[in-house]
């Protein structure tokens, strides 16, 4: 033991340990074992082989015995959450906002014993769960205590969704709980949660203090275990919602397992965060920045800033400072008060770091770590630099969730834009100036749900975070993470489509409608090239271009039409179809009243290069934005007759039903026009001297299949709300009635619109959306069809976890409550919070 | 904070550390000086999680407060001094901790004085007088302290006299407006002729960061003082409506360091005003010991101005001895 002379010469850091006994005693009394937690009580542990071990990972000791939780132990706690969300989100928001504020203050007298147990169950430090993570937890109870106040006047028309599973990471365990259950419950929802198994203590810590807080049963269950656990839950029949937080692998799996279930889905996934440092900053500042975005919680962070862009000037200054911090960082016991680093999470995730930093440096880049050493006992892994990084590398592209810091340099800003998107993540970025010319403009070109301007890893339950691409979808914070946890009125329950994965759209032929969804009817249709199968629009053929029967009878006239050749309309021109079929398009009483292209994968990926092409769109001011909406609307207007005679005549609906439905159409692209300048975005109130500006930014390349029923109007419904806050669409009109898609293209190029923001691809609606939604450039698909279709959609926008919006129920689009509005402006948009923290 | 380019500010290119003695300065390189950029908001950030990501305790915190001790410059700068409270403060200085609490802490071979007593000029020959026969150095307040505004050559001749009267240090202030209109040169120039007036004694440059409107001027202000020569760069008179603080002190620190990366030569620190308690002092030895290492945790590169402080140190002193909280009252007055 050092004395206090020796120490009075070498001024050294000395143990400063936070007690465990309170944490032990809490353990002792649970008798080293927990089961679950369901309808307000706790299950008995069960038998060793029914458990698995929780681990100190600083110590590698034993913690806790968990029960491992089997489907039978989801359905009982699904069902406690079933019985209870009648009562829960009957009860008035004021009610709600009681309980979420009982809970928040238990949080926070409880808050060091929740923070020293966070520390030893997940092996991060005890400053960052006494500073961080444990006051982030009450002041998500505290916010939602206010939404749960405000909900019934700031979302009118919006209920809960029902009963919510919820699945969160090892990372942040109660912070991640929070996250998700203050707003489910706040928006009425009951809860079945799945912690990690690695650190599930927290969680039935915090159950235990909810019980005490007087939270009513069955509103919060916990069911404990690994993957095969969550799997159940997922798959739960009467679930209404997940919600996830983990890796873009499991992401994956659980979008698929959710396809055409009806479920809402919130995914919260990896990222591989950009971290840019222009030559002006304050780069000592910057070094901090660095510490508190990659050796934050050992860089088990699915917003580490993880690659360091520095501007090539100051690179090599930048990280000789780097070198020189690193060597003060402390790595030791997580409940020592005086370190920077606790433990890695679990001996295999220290394994995979290791595996890819040895990868890192076989394939060639250099690698420099500290001179101290680690702890040999527990899992400690020191704090580690990479440069000269290629983009190529394994470690430049791969989440390494770890302390791993890989750098790279950029000329030019806009190369350091182009080097923070090579990356098929988006979730956080941070940037660094002071210059802030440069910094607002980086901003909105970044590819990420958070912008970190000269800072990094800030939170407050007041902003939303998530991300955009294949970190995920769906915001966990502020106004626009309460969505996540609401349904609109208009939305069927979703009771009402579970068990109908046949059921017809409605169609406004009803005469028809049996047929739909059906299998393909080989008997009106030939499969073009073996890839797709028309769906079995009965009245639908396909005859080889130039075949016979050229003639068309249309209406009642005598003389022999002249020949249209409707084509697609691609990147602003008439294209004709790739697959150089036609496709005969029949009015209501058989008749063949046109034709149009055979659409196939070819001409999708023409029109997604083309939707690409336009992405000057989005920059395009809303004033201009509007200014073309109302410009087709004008034209449109037009030829109003011309439009409605055509919609009678394939749809046989009657003249004045289609009149009706061309003065809609004019009217929905004026309500789009009017919000092309107003869908504001907001300035959340968070706790910094400085905004964080929550930017409604465009999805980017829509795919829409729009609705069989009311062609023109299904059609204008879905892409005027997508033009008017700047994305560009591929649109597959209604599959039965196409024409008046083919005469709308006329009306956009006389309107300005600008060549490939709208394509439009006539043909197979569901082999053609299903095409879209493995298109890994496209960022979006909604789908209005039918159940297969749906699930097709869903299934396949795992590729790149592209945003989904189907519908198979019809809505009332005549109806402005059902058919516009702003919940059509929010599928259009994904929110993007920009932190800025000021002063000089 | 950034200097876009190795500015060679010393003819031989930037040198290794351990430029043996004193700072000599440099010429001032103005493009160094407007190339420091300071986010007011990441330094704040910084300053407030240092202090929670560092702390001693037990043994470590007794050796660190004794430590903070000999980097004390004991200081009265009040109106109503009197030979008679400067002796006692000087009386202090020599003794600053009971014996039996040193001898319980094994550290009374250890010889612990605190760094310097600072006075106004007047009293400087009743502490040297008090002091003599210690090592420990007098300190003098100078050049119009604390606003500095009186005619130069006035301020000069301030200096000289302190000097002719003993004191071995001297603590000068700058003219904030210089800053403040960022006339570097005119800083510069008179920061100089202080230097030169000082002669052997060090110099102590009080920015007087109260003053200074930004972090980003206290970085510029800084590094003007320490390239005119500077022995230490200071935070404040005391007489700021703002003293001390850890993000200002943080700016200062990762000057002397840039300074230091650029030339090799050491500059020293000193921190005063509104440090008053124990943990106060541990806190900035933390950022001492973070942003410039053991080497600046010494007396000849680290002070802090203050008097009452020592009290607070003394009885967590007697705490880390008995176990027990102490009172004030138990130890002699400063």
């Amino acid at each position: 033991m050092a004395t206090v002379a020796q120490i009075f010469e070498t001024m050294e850091y000395g143990p400063a340990p936070e007690s465990d006994n309170v944490v032990r005693e809490w353990l002792t009394r649970h008798g080293g074992g927990f089961g679950h937690f369901v309808g307000g009580k706790w299950t008995r542990p069960g038998s060793r082989a029914e458990s698995f071990d929780v681990i100190n990972p600083a110590t590698g000791k034993l913690l806790a015995r968990m029960a491992q939780g089997t489907s039978r132990d989801v359905d009982a706690a699904v069902a406690a959450a079933r019985a209870a969300h009648g009562p829960w989100s009957a009860l008035a928001g004021h009610a709600r906002a009681r309980h979420l504020y009982a809970l928040a203050r238990a949080v926070q007298k409880h808050a060091r014993f929740l923070s020293v147990l966070e520390s030893m169950d997940n092996g991060k430090s005890i400053r960052e769960t006494r500073d961080i993570d444990i006051p982030l937890v009450a002041r998500h109870f505290y916010h939602h205590a206010g939404w749960a106040q405000l909900l019934e006047s700031e979302f009118p028309g919006y209920g809960s969704v029902g009963v919510v599973g919820q699945i969160i990471p090892w990372n942040f365990p109660l912070l991640m709980l929070a996250w998700k259950v203050a707003p489910a419950l706040a928006a009425g929802n009951t809860v079945v949660m799945k912690p990690a198994e690695f650190t599930p203590l927290t969680a039935l810590a915090f159950a235990e203090i909810a019980q005490e807080a007087g939270l009513p049963p069955g509103v919060f269950n916990i069911v404990n275990g690994d993957g095969t656990t969550g799997a159940a839950l997922v798959d739960h029949a009467d679930v209404d919602k997940i919600a996830f937080t983990g890796s873009t692998e499991v992401g994956r799996i659980i979008r698929k397992a959710t396809a055409g279930s009806g479920k809402k889905l919130s995914l919260e996934l990896g990222g591989k965060s950009p971290f840019i440092v222009f030559e002006d900053a304050d780069l000592d500042s910057v070094v901090e920045g660095v510490v508190d975005a990659i050796w934050f919680n050992q860089g088990q962070v699915c917003c580490a800033g993880s690659r360091l862009l520095a501007q090539e000037g100051i690179a090599e200054r930048l990280t000789t400072k780097l070198r020189a911090r690193m060597e003060k960082l402390r790595v030791g016991s997580p409940l020592d008060k005086a370190v920077d680093m606790g433990a890695i999470v679990a001996p295999v995730q220290l394994e995979r770091i290791r595996g890819l930093v040895e990868q890192g440096v076989a394939e060639g880049s250099t690698m420099w770590q500290p001179s101290w050493a680690c702890p040999t006992e527990g899992s400690f892994y020191p704090p580690t630099l990479f440069t000269n990084v290629s983009p190529a590398a394994t470690i430049a592209q791969v989440e390494i969730f770890g302390p791993v810091l890989v750098s790279m340099t950029f000329r030019t800003p806009s190369e350091a834009v182009q080097l923070a998107n090579n990356t098929p993540y988006g979730l956080a970025s941070s940037v660094w100036t002071e210059n802030i010319n440069l910094a607002l403009d980086i901003a909105p070109k970044i590819k990420a749900g958070v912008v970190w301007i000269n800072s990094t890893n800030l939170f407050d339950a007041a902003a939303g975070f998530g991300g955009y691409r294949e970190s995920g979808f769906g915001r966990e914070g502020g106004r626009e993470g309460m969505y996540e946890y609401m349904q609109s009125s208009v939305t069927k329950p979703r009771s009402s489509v579970v068990g109908r994965q046949s059921s017809a759209h409605t169609d406004a032929s009803d005469a028809r409608s049996d047929g739909r969804g059906a299998p393909p009817n080989n008997q009106n249709t030939i499969a073009t090239d073996g890839e797709h199968h028309p769906s079995g629009a009965t009245d639908i053929e396909i005859a080889r271009d130039g075949a016979d029967d050229q003639r068309l009878t249309i209406g009642e006239l005598s003389m022999p039409a002249i020949d249209r050749t409707p084509k697609l309309f691609i990147g602003g021109k008439q294209a004709r179809p790739d697959s150089g079929y036609s496709r005969r398009v029949r009015s209501a009483d058989g008749r063949v009243v046109g034709e149009v292209g055979e659409g196939n994968r070819k001409d999708i990926r023409n029109a997604v290069e083309a939707a690409h092409a336009a992405s000057a769109w989005s920059h395009a001011t809303g004033h201009n934005r509007a200014q073309i909406l109302y410009y087709v609307a004008e034209n449109l207007a037009a030829r109003r007759e011309e439009f409605a005679r055509r919609i009678d005549e394939m749809t046989g609906r009657g003249l004045e039903p289609a009149r009706a439905e061309v003065e809609a159409s004019i009217s929905r692209l004026f309500t789009y026009a009017a919000w092309a300048d107003k869908y504001d975005g907001a300035v959340h109130s968070v706790p910094i001297r400085g905004v964080a500006l929550a930017m409604n930014e465009p999805i980017g390349v829509i795919g829409i299949a729009a609705p069989e029923e009311f062609p023109l109007l299904g059609l204008v419904s879905l892409i005027a709300p997508a033009l008017s806050t700047g994305n560009t669409v591929i649109v597959i009109p209604s599959e039965a009635y196409p024409l008046a898609a083919i005469d709308f293209y006329g009306v956009l190029e006389t309107s300005d619109v600008p060549a490939g923001v709208i394509n439009i691809v006539t043909g197979p609606k569901d082999a053609l959306a299903k095409v879209l939604a493995e298109h890994d450039d496209v960022d979006a698909v909604w789908y209005a069809g039918n159940a297969t279709g749906a699930k097709a959609v869903e299934l396949a926008s795992a590729s790149n976890m592209k945003r989904t919006w189907v519908e198979t129920e019809g809505r009332d689009w005549l109806s402005a409550r059902e058919g516009e509005g702003r919940e059509y402006l929010r599928e259009a948009t994904q929110v993007k919070n920009i932190w800025i923290p000021y002063g000089e | 904070m950034e200097a876009t380019r190795k500015v060679s500010i010393v003819p031989d290119g930037p040198a290794v550390a351990h430029a043996a003695g004193r700072n000599p300065g440099t010429p001032l390189e103005l493009d160094l000086v407007r190339s420091v950029r300071v986010n007011r908001s990441a330094a704040e950030r910084r300053a407030a999680t240092l202090t929670t990501r560092r702390t001693v305790k037990k043994e470590w915190q007794a050796a660190w407060l004794l430590r903070a001790i000999t980097c004390i410059d004991l200081t009265t700068l009040a109106s109503d001094d009197t030979p008679g409270n400067v002796i006692r403060l000087c009386s202090k200085a020599r003794h600053p901790v009971r014996g039996e609490l040193l001898e319980a802490l094994g550290v009374s071979h250890l010889g612990i004085t605190t760094g310097a007593v600072c006075v106004y000029h007047a009293l400087v020959p009743t502490a040297v007088q008090a002091l003599a026969g210690s090592t420990i150095p007098v300190a003098a307040v100078s050049t119009g302290f604390p606003a500095g505004l009186s005619p130069l050559e006035s301020r000069i001749a301030e200096v000289h006299a302190s000097v002719g009267a003993g004191a071995t240090e001297i603590d000068i202030v700058v003219t904030r407006a210089h800053v403040l209109t960022g006339n570097w040169q005119a800083l510069y120039d008179e920061v100089r002729a202080f230097r030169d007036a000082c002669g052997a004694a060090h110099m102590k440059t009080i920015l007087g960061t109260g003053d200074l409107a930004t972090l980003t001027n206290v970085g510029r202000a800084s590094m003007v003082a320490m390239m005119a020569g500077s022995d230490f760069i200071k935070t404040s008179t005391g007489k700021e409506s703002v003293n001390a603080t850890l993000p200002v002190g943080l700016v200062m620190t990762r000057m002397i360091r840039e300074y230091h990366e650029q030339t090799g030569h050491e500059v020293g620190f000193k921190p005063a005003g509104g440090i008053r308690t124990s943990k106060q002092a541990l806190e900035w030895m933390a950022l001492m010991k973070e942003e410039l290492g053991e080497r600046w945790m010494r007396a000849d590169l680290f002070r802090i101005g203050a008097s009452t402080l020592l009290t607070d140190i003394e009885r967590q002193l007697e705490h880390a001895v008995t176990g027990r909280y102490s009172a004030g009252h138990r130890h002699p007055m400063v």
